[in-house]
């Protein structure tokens, strides 16, 4: 088990050099120019400060130089300087990190709860109106896209019921607490304001709702066609001969079988949220990754495309090593050197 | 004969499954006993309908499916009694054993916590503690070696005699009455099944089990049943004491059954086989239901099912049942 998690830590920092690779080398092959973000329309015509802005960025020198001095930096933790912003890349990302991961971990459990909890009540009463009524659930969750469901679900609880709160991660009028983690729900308990705390709360609700509502879809599926596998197997019936009652063997039998697909499926479903997020975020003002994304992609802000890039590929291989860590631990058949 | 009811009384139970609105009976009107302390043996090709029965017995019949007659366990009525108390008596004073002991144990529970689950719920008061020393011993009564490290592995830690052995040490945590064993040697190695029937037989001995031991190998039956029960097409075709039945089988299927065992003495290059198969389910042939595959059926075999005839204990369903054993004997 240690072995086989040193074998898989070893692998990251040349799948992370892969990453960098490949996002480096995508945004030299892309049309844009991204003088056209330094420099203003105006002054594009003026040699002088274009030769100046090339020199200013590096624009002057070979692909394989810029590339050999990105790495350099990146070692140092320099992701380079934003077009737009103006501030390091490093620490505008770091600064809008937590807001995603606190969405992408909330619309996760709200994700993983449904979908296990409809999967498990739909193969338990297969062919009723449950079922049919969970799978309905399902389909609509992965077949609707994400900007729609949240432009409509902000229209319908938030501008017609007013049931629930509109954009952002606060109450436009309340003061943030103090920075600590970044994880709004987090810093406000850490404040000690609990109102703040519960409007925080408040807040995820929507946007969890609608990137998990999607991979609750796909969970409830394969929880459901596992749990139907697995209650046709001989220990389910062992289980009843024991005395169990039927929540028992339900849960304690049949679900903790299911645990090691639902795992890697959850897993890996990170990548949809990671994605999903994007959207999202524009759509519910989320001032994380996903909206910093959107605006570099518009800005041909390649240094922030590239660094955005690089973590979302980072955060991707540490979710794929703790869900395959994660896989070993639930499933007492895999034995690892 | 006895004012004591029977531990286990089985009478016209019938299982039949739907499909597409009619019902085919699988089980057709069984009707058995068990006393306390007695092994009857249920013998039956595969699809006779002879699991099915007993499972329909405690109420663990598949979906759909339905179940009449009557089951009675120490003279309480089973069919149709809540789930509630049905629950309170599989595991504690019935239990199960089944064929294949690797699918039947959880895969992802030690089998520490598989045992302690059969105690623990029969047994809510009992500490932790106590139910784990309990588990280790009940893996020690059915001789497992090293029981204190074997409860911390899994199923797939251990071969498919040990396995066994731990399905029956859970199947006997609560000292039950009666044990419905369901082929519980016949996915197991030809060298093993032998010491498996041994740590049944002894503890069926010692905890004065009334075990139901349901097999399609009427050899095993011969060491160990008291008496046997001949299950065809869903139906009990002769029941009798081993040795009256081994000695005068009465129904022409039973001695095809004894004809079959291999005879390590015989000079014979083939081995004997009762042709054709048994009638598919909602497929009876009229009349009796093993005509087509009887090598004495006559007239009345097609068109009149048979009465059952006895002679004392000995009972069995075909029109010449005990005809000419009387000159024979």
């Amino acid at each position: 088990m240690i072995r086989y998690i040193l074998r898989r830590l070893i692998a990251m920092p040349f799948l992370v050099l892969g990453i960098v690779t490949l996002a480096f080398l995508l945004t030299s092959v892309t049309k844009g120019d991204p003088l056209t973000a330094i420099v203003s329309d105006r002054q594009m015509n003026n040699p002088e400060v274009v030769a100046a802005a090339k020199a200013r960025w590096g624009l002057d020198r070979s692909l394989p130089e810029r590339y050999a001095i990105y790495v350099g930096n990146l070692v140092q933790g320099d992701m380079g300087t934003s077009f737009i912003t103006r501030r390091p890349v490093a620490q505008d990302v770091m600064f809008r990190l937590p807001a995603t991961m606190e969405l992408v971990t909330a619309a996760m459990i709200v994700g993983a709860t449904i979908g296990i909890s409809l999967g498990v009540l739909a193969a338990y009463f297969r062919n009723t109106v449950i079922d049919h009524t969970a799978r309905l659930f399902a389909l609509f969750g992965s077949s609707i896209p994400v900007f729609w469901l949240g432009l409509a679900l902000l229209y319908v609880f938030s501008v017609q019921w007013g049931v629930l709160p509109g954009p952002g991660r606060l109450d436009a009028r309340a003061t943030p607490p103090t920075t600590i983690t970044g994880f709004m729900t987090i810093d406000t308990l850490l404040a000690g304001d609990i109102r703040l705390f519960l409007d925080a709360v408040w807040h995820l609700i929507l946007p969890a709702f609608v990137l998990g509502w999607a991979v609750a879809g796909t969970i409830s599926r394969l929880v459901r066609a596992n749990m139907l596998e697995i209650l046709s197997r001989d220990f389910i019936l062992t289980a009843r001969a024991k005395g169990a009652g039927e929540f028992r063997v339900v849960i304690r039998h049949a679900l903790r079988n299911t645990l090691v697909p639902t795992l890697t499926v959850i897993g890996y479903s990170f990548a949809y949220l990671l994605t999903g997020a994007v959207l999202t975020e524009t759509i519910f003002s989320w001032p994380g990754m996903g909206s910093y994304a959107v605006e570099a992609a518009r800005g041909l802000d390649f240094p922030a495309i590239i660094g955005v890039t690089i973590v979302g590929g980072i955060i991707f291989l540490v979710v794929n090593l703790l869900t395959d860590i994660a896989y070993v631990i639930a499933n007492p058949r895999v034995r690892l050197g | 004969m006895n004012a004591h009811p029977p531990l286990f009384e089985v009478r016209d139970l019938r299982v039949a499954f739907g499909r597409n609105g009619t019902f085919a009976e699988a089980v057709r009107g069984i009707s058995l006993h068990v006393d306390h302390g007695e092994v009857l043996g249920i013998v039956g090709e595969s699809g006779s309908g002879k699991s099915v029965g007993m499972l329909a017995a405690l109420g663990l019949q598949p979906e759909g499916a339905r179940v009449s007659g009557s089951v009675r366990f120490k003279g309480r009525e089973l069919v149709g009694l809540p789930r509630r108390d049905l629950r309170e008596l599989r595991g504690s004073r019935i239990a199960m054993i089944f064929q294949d002991p690797l699918s039947s144990l959880n895969p992802v529970m030690t089998i520490g916590a598989q045992i302690s689950e059969a105690v623990h719920l029969h047994n809510p008061d009992l500490s932790r503690r106590a139910v784990i020393d309990r588990a280790r011993d009940l893996l020690a009564l059915v001789a497992i070696p090293q029981p204190d490290r074997r409860l911390h592995q899994y199923p797939h830690e251990f071969s498919g005699g040990m396995r066994q052995r731990v399905m029956i040490a859970m199947a006997v945590a609560n000292d039950p009455d009666l044990l419905i064993a369901d082929e519980p040697t016949t996915a197991l190695d030809v060298t093993v099944q032998a010491q498996i029937m041994d740590v049944l037989a002894d503890l069926q001995a010692r905890l004065k089990l009334g075990l139901v031991l349901i097999t399609h190998d009427l050899g095993v039956l011969a060491g160990h049943a008291d008496r046997v029960a001949v299950v065809y097409a869903g139906e009990v075709v002769e029941q009798a004491g081993v040795d009256d039945l081994f000695a005068r089988p009465g129904h022409p299927y039973t001695r095809g059954l004894i004809a079959s065992i291999p005879d390590m003495t015989a000079q014979k290059d083939r081995l004997f086989s009762i042709e054709g198969t048994p009638p598919a389910l909602g497929r009876l042939p009229a009349g009796c239901a093993f005509n087509p595959r009887c090598v004495n059926a006559q007239e009345i075999c097609r068109h009149q099912a048979p009465p059952t005839l006895r002679r004392g204990d000995h009972s069995a369903a075909c029109h010449f049942a005990f005809a000419g054993t009387e000159s024979a004997a």
